[in-house]
């Protein structure tokens, strides 16, 4: 490690996403409420990420959360609305003022250390230096999974997208009204 | 000429037959939606279909005859895979003429059904190539994927439906230890590359690795539901009976002969090694599966289902031949499902044309005294039965094919002499069951209330004449076709382990 904020640093955001993601599963499952449990899953989502972000894996955390948190979460509360499940009531998840203060005193954190880090040089020596990212190379970080999916993977990948087709036509003809 | 998979025009070129019947089914997914639902749509869809499937069979064949091979890369250009790819277009076309004469009957009007066998057949060729189990993994999911899809086709049907959902909710939960057990033995290993695995196993003596074990294990869970052995056949009798009845002969005959060729390619290329870890499991499985179905067998009282346990029968039996290990039990295996494929498309012929309009559940007492109104029906049904049974002469192929599979199995260097015995004692008990429809059809008087069996239609009488013909032209001379499926065997892995790279510290 080049520095001795690294490990302090990493270890304790470490432990606050995992402690993040590990409770909003285990509420996520307890949940009775389905939106309140879907936006519970958003919030695991966002922990996993900011956990890929740690492994140097930035293209795969922000996947995370465009792909899960965005796209998928909104066609889950899309279906749950559309059956209308979810009442507005239960909406209102965090009841009492104990639970308010507690999620706006780890936003409040947040907020603090994010405004702490960019103007404090601690961040600069964050930085890891160029010599350990040599192995991404020219290809940055997309490079290290854009190169095997379209040589090693070429048919997996082309197969992955047949069997999606395979899959949206099934689900049409299942789903489609009837002529008659 | 042989293809080197590095490249991706080659590797195109050696995928050539999967790539007509993917273009080809792709081209009538779009057909099939141009116009509404109707009879005659769904009719001229199914006959394009077969077009499609003729093609890429002539494309099968032509590859085959031009002995092409290809370097080690995630698919595999050999005879096996022709093999493999002959019966699954065959029975895709056997399927495709029974539906479309029986499609309008059960009200299933859309022409997607003929569209969607044919990506499920893609799905299958797949499978019979890979030499990757990512590659395994994607074909086995197009394969379920679409079959989910047509076991539910009917959806006016609450059998149908129930069906479905089981199917579609256990093979989802299959395909989970599908991809943990893959998981784990890449974590054991380091690839995914079949005859690689194979390699490493060797080179770095994994054999009691206990992550590669646990992979294994849940790999062979994974491959159990998909033939349906038992302890992990509960769908089947379910989605076999809910489903329309030529669906269900292509589930029954050709899904599982396909989840059997990626079971021989697993195995037979990579796990062969591991002896005495999988042996046992397999052994058990088999003689379960064997003695569970044909017992259960006995006490139905519906045709489908009794066809169902005899087609969970079917797998222990190969799964013998899988636990032979040999290069003669894939041989045994090229030859039973050719004959298996045959005898169950039949069959469901015959079901698919006794059954009344609307209801797919025909009871034996359905059956009762059909030789006096439809003898020729009678015998052709019964003949489909005795192959299934393995009867010698009137049951053709079926004899040959059981005969095979025991031959593997007392040449194999591992003691299968147990397993042997409890297949030849269990095909005993099947006889309570095959012989008791026969007996049914030909010795009961017809009932005076019995509906009388609409004529058999064209194609539907085409299937079943040609099924009934060739078990028993195949029973009188097995050679060529035994000799086909000896020189379409996989090779097993007894090739010496390439250099495999060193483990990352």
């Amino acid at each position: 490690m080049q520095n001795e904020f690294l490990p302090l640093f990493y270890t304790f955001h470490f432990y606050l996403f995992g402690l993040i993601a590990l409770v909003g599963a285990i509420v996520f499952v307890t949940r009775k409420s389905p939106v309140a449990a879907a936006l519970w899953l958003v919030v695991v989502m966002f922990a996993l990420a900011a956990l890929y972000v740690m492994l140097d894996a930035q293209f795969v955390g922000m996947m995370q959360i465009l792909v899960y948190a965005g796209a998928i979460m909104v066609v889950f509360l899309f279906v749950v609305m559309l059956l209308n499940l979810g009442h507005p009531s239960d909406l209102n998840d965090m009841r009492g003022k104990l639970g308010r203060l507690l999620a706006g005193l780890v936003g409040l954190a947040l907020v603090a250390e994010l405004m702490a880090l960019t103007r404090s040089e601690v961040t600069m020596k964050l930085v890891v230096p160029p010599v350990e990212n040599a192995a991404a190379g020219t290809a940055g970080i997309i490079g290290p999974i854009a190169g095997p999916l379209f040589k090693e993977y070429l048919l997996a990948f082309e197969l992955t997208s047949v069997l999606l087709l395979v899959a949206i036509i099934g689900a049409v003809v299942l789903a489609k009204k009837r002529s008659n | 000429m042989t293809y080197n998979l590095a490249i991706p025009a080659q590797l195109m070129a050696a995928l050539g037959p999967d790539l007509v019947l993917m273009v080809g089914a792709m081209g009538l997914m779009l057909y099939a939606a141009w116009r509404p639902e109707s009879a005659e749509h769904q009719r001229r869809v199914g006959f394009a279909s077969i077009t499609v499937i003729l093609t890429t069979a002539a494309a099968v064949i032509w590859y085959a005859s031009s002995g092409a091979t290809a370097s080690p890369g995630v698919i595999a250009v050999d005879g096996f895979r022709w093999a493999c790819d002959l019966i699954f277009l065959a029975g895709a076309a056997a399927t495709i003429l029974l539906g479309i004469e029986s499609n309008p009957r059960d009200r299933v009007l859309s022409a997607e059904s003929h569209v969607l066998i044919l990506f499920a057949t893609a799905g299958m060729m797949i499978l019979a190539a890979s030499r990757d189990l990512m590659i395994v993994f994607l074909g086995v999911e197009m394969m379920s994927i679409a079959v989910y899809v047509l076991a539910g086709i009917n959806r006016s049907s609450v059998r149908s439906a129930e069906g479905a959902l089981k199917y579609f909710l256990l093979g989802a939960f299959s395909t989970a230890f599908l991809l943990y057990g893959i998981a784990l033995i890449y974590g054991a290993t380091g690839t995914t590359s079949i005859p690689d695995i194979g390699a490493r196993i060797v080179t770095y003596s994994l054999v009691h690795h206990s992550m590669l074990l646990i992979g294994v294990g849940l790999l062979l869970v994974g491959f159990a539901f998909k033939v349906a052995a038992v302890p992990f056949h509960m769908w089947a009798p379910d989605v076999y009976e809910g489903a329309p009845t030529p669906i269900t002969a292509y589930m029954a005959a050709v899904v599982k002969a396909a989840a059997f060729a990626m079971f021989f390619r697993v195995w037979l290329e990579s796990f062969n090694l591991l002896d005495g870890a999988w042996l046992a499991p397999i052994w058990w499985v088999a003689a379960a599966t064997m003695v569970v179905g044909n017992v259960v067998a006995l006490s139905q009282r519906n045709v489908k289902r009794m066809l169902a346990y005899s087609s969970i029968v079917h797998g222990g039996y190969l799964l013998v031949a899988v636990a032979s290990g040999t290069s003669l039990g894939s041989a045994a295996f090229l030859f039973y499902a050719v004959a298996y494929t045959l005898a169950t498309f039949g069959a469901f012929a015959v079901v698919s044309s006794v059954s009344k309009p609307g209801t797919y559940a025909t009871a034996i007492s359905d059956y009762d005294g059909l030789w006096t109104t439809r003898p020729w029906l009678a015998i052709g049904f019964s003949v489909c039965l005795l192959a299934l049974l393995g009867f010698p002469i009137f049951g053709g192929a079926g004899f040959f094919a059981k005969w095979y599979v025991l031959q593997a199995a007392i040449t194999s260097p591992r003691d299968l002499v147990p397993l042997s015995v409890v297949l030849v004692l269990t095909s005993v008990v099947s006889a309570g069951y095959y012989l008791h429809l026969v007996r049914v059809m030909f010795m009961r008087a017809r009932p005076d209330d019995a509906v009388e069996p609409a004529a058999l239609a064209p194609l539907t009488r085409a299937v079943l004449v040609s099924c009934v013909g060739l078990i028993l032209l195949l029973g009188v001379f097995p050679n060529r076709l035994a000799m086909w499926a000896r020189s379409n065997a996989l090779v097993t892995s007894t090739h010496p382990p390439t250099a495999a790279p060193p483990i990352a510290p």
